[in-house]
């Protein structure tokens, strides 16, 4: 009769991931931490409730201070988002990404900064203007070395 | 139903994206090395400016026109992409991303098809910024066409359906056989002699002589016409059975030392590729070849097939192949424009034969090439790579006026003023 051998190398390589809860094994006494596995947090689950449409961004200038953005901060952008009174927007105006709290007036839509040293902008028609995203966080190194 | 989501223009939407300021102006991009124009805006299309044109042919309309031009910028594309997919992978029931801005959706067992189908553009255009179209009909070949439609006429507002007789039939009187899904270049010939026009033209040719003189892939495309399905979604992604990476030079290079600066750097990239898809290459091609337009100078093409002992997925080995190849084929005398490296026969890396004569340790090639592979990814550039490989000064991609990476790198997310 005809046999083949084939050698074949062992795959060491694939890999699969387990959580890891395991407090030895003994016969008779499971662990009393078995049932309790769950995956370790993750940042992005936190922040991010519409991954496909979320942009990052980074604050430049002090217009914002008071609210305590300040340059260098990273923002969470949604841009599904519709806009409302209050929010705090990402807009596009006459050629310039710009951040501020949207306030709706009578008189209509003003921009309004956190720094008792800017002007509120009042948006007109003559503006090139869109509301970009919506922030939904922002994020600040505090670790300054 | 089937329905066929296009994003418009879209290399250019994605660059108005982060640069809203381009939205009503013309706006170009450019293929790699700033070669030739890969896409337009409408305005740039209004202008009569052609896909394919020469860069430097359009120099005048440019300055003229003020027209916007960038460099491709496929890292900002692909991630946009991504974004616009899984989008829309959230609202059906089934798709196949057919390209970077194309998908074929599931929509059965959904009524009100053309609001559905608002929705969604609705959707995508808020989440993303990106405009889109959606063809929508019984067959897949029929959907592209009413996808045209869509975004040819303003009247659809990007949604076209195609969904009784009258309306397949005045939408095929109205699509020239060459721009019909399936009918490539030697079709259209083919066609034409028979005095077939437009898309109905050829659904009016008897079936028998279809499938006579044009075979089955004719056979299929005449059939989902009709609106007798033949094709489904792919949803499978199918493993590449090929890898290739070739760039033009920004320069012209003539030294064998820049030449395989290039083709290590390829097959580097090539091998990282691999491993992404848990493959090993058999066999591989280098090709170098001058510029083809450039007819005032000596022409040089050539290829050279490598086998390598044992498959593998180790870069040092691939691009040692690589190499190899290079030496075979390269020629003094000659300007090079391009060279390229082609993976042609990939195998699954598990479980291969072993050489009785393969005494490499495995495990740790391994181990080295995941930390390479880990490195490079958490840069999004290759930091880490072979000495031979060069740091490419010399034959780089000319990229002059490419965007940023905002959706990619950390230190180019878009700048916002407070």
């Amino acid at each position: 009769m005809n046999k083949e051998v084939k050698i074949y190398s062992a795959e060491l390589h694939a890999f699969c991931a387990l959580p890891f809860a395991d407090k030895g094994i003994r016969a008779g006494f499971p662990s009393p931490a078995q049932d309790y596995i769950e995956k370790s947090l993750d940042l992005n689950e936190a922040l991010i409730k519409h991954p496909a449409s979320t942009f990052f961004g980074r604050v430049v200038g002090d217009s914002m201070k008071d609210c305590g953005l300040e340059e260098g901060d990273i923002l969470v952008i949604d841009k599904s988002l519709t806009v409302y009174d209050g929010a705090m927007a990402v807009c596009f105006i006459d050629g310039e990404f710009t951040i501020k709290f949207i306030k709706k007036k009578a008189g209509g839509l003003w921009l309004m900064p956190a720094n008792s040293a800017y002007l509120p902008i009042q948006v007109t028609s003559e503006n090139d203007f869109m509301v970009w995203g919506i922030v939904t966080y922002s994020i600040k190194n505090r670790h300054k070395r | 139903m089937f329905g066929l989501l296009d994003c418009n223009n879209f290399y250019v939407s994605c660059e108005r994206v982060f640069n809203p300021a381009l939205c009503q102006k013309p706006v170009l991009v450019l293929s790699n090395n700033d070669g030739c124009v890969i896409a337009r805006s409408n305005e740039a299309k209004a202008l009569g400016i052609q896909m394919g044109t020469p860069a430097y042919q359009l120099k005048r309309v440019i300055e003229r026109e003020k027209i916007h031009v960038f460099s491709s910028n496929y890292a900002l594309y692909a991630d946009m992409s991504g974004r616009v997919m899984q989008l829309l992978e959230s609202c059906v029931p089934a798709m196949e991303v057919y390209s970077i801005d194309e998908a074929f959706l599931d929509l059965t067992g959904i009524t009100q098809l053309t609001s559905f189908g608002r929705k969604i553009i609705q959707m995508v255009m808020r989440g993303t910024g990106i405009p889109v179209s959606l063809g929508i009909a019984s067959t897949k070949t029929l959907a592209k066409v009413a996808n045209k439609f869509a975004k040819k006429y303003q009247s659809y507002q990007h949604v076209c359906l195609i969904d009784t007789q009258e309306k397949r039939e005045k939408a095929l009187r109205l699509t020239n056989i060459s721009d019909v899904w399936g009918i490539g270049h030697r079709l259209t010939e083919k066609l034409h002699q028979e005095g077939v026009k437009t898309a109905y033209d050829f659904t009016c040719l008897p079936r028998a002589w279809v499938r006579q003189n044009l075979h089955l892939g004719g056979l299929c495309v005449w059939q989902e016409l009709q609106g007798e399905k033949c094709l489904d979604l792919e949803q499978e992604e199918m493993e590449k059975k090929q890898i290739c990476t070739s760039r033009s030079f920004g320069e012209m290079v003539t030294e064998l030392s820049v030449l395989k600066e290039a083709i290590a750097t390829h097959a580097a990239r090539c091998a990282a590729k691999l491993r992404k898809q848990n493959g090993c290459v058999v066999s591989l091609v280098v090709f170098i070849s001058t510029n083809v337009h450039r007819t005032d100078l000596p022409q040089y093409w050539k290829s050279q097939l490598v086998s390598l002992l044992v498959p593998s997925d180790d870069t040092r080995e691939i691009v040692t192949a690589a190499l190899h190849g290079l030496e075979q084929i390269y020629k003094q005398g000659y300007n090079y424009k391009k060279a390229g490296v082609i993976l042609t026969e990939i195998v699954a890396k598990v479980p291969f034969q072993q050489d009785l004569f393969d005494e490499k340790n495995h495990e740790k090639a391994f181990r080295l090439m995941q930390a390479i592979d880990q490195i490079n990814g958490f840069y999004h550039e290759c930091k880490i790579r072979l000495a031979v490989e060069g740091t490419g000064r010399r034959w780089r991609l000319k990229q002059e006026k490419r965007s940023l990476c905002y959706t990619t790198n950390w230190r180019e997310l878009i700048r916002i003023r407070t």
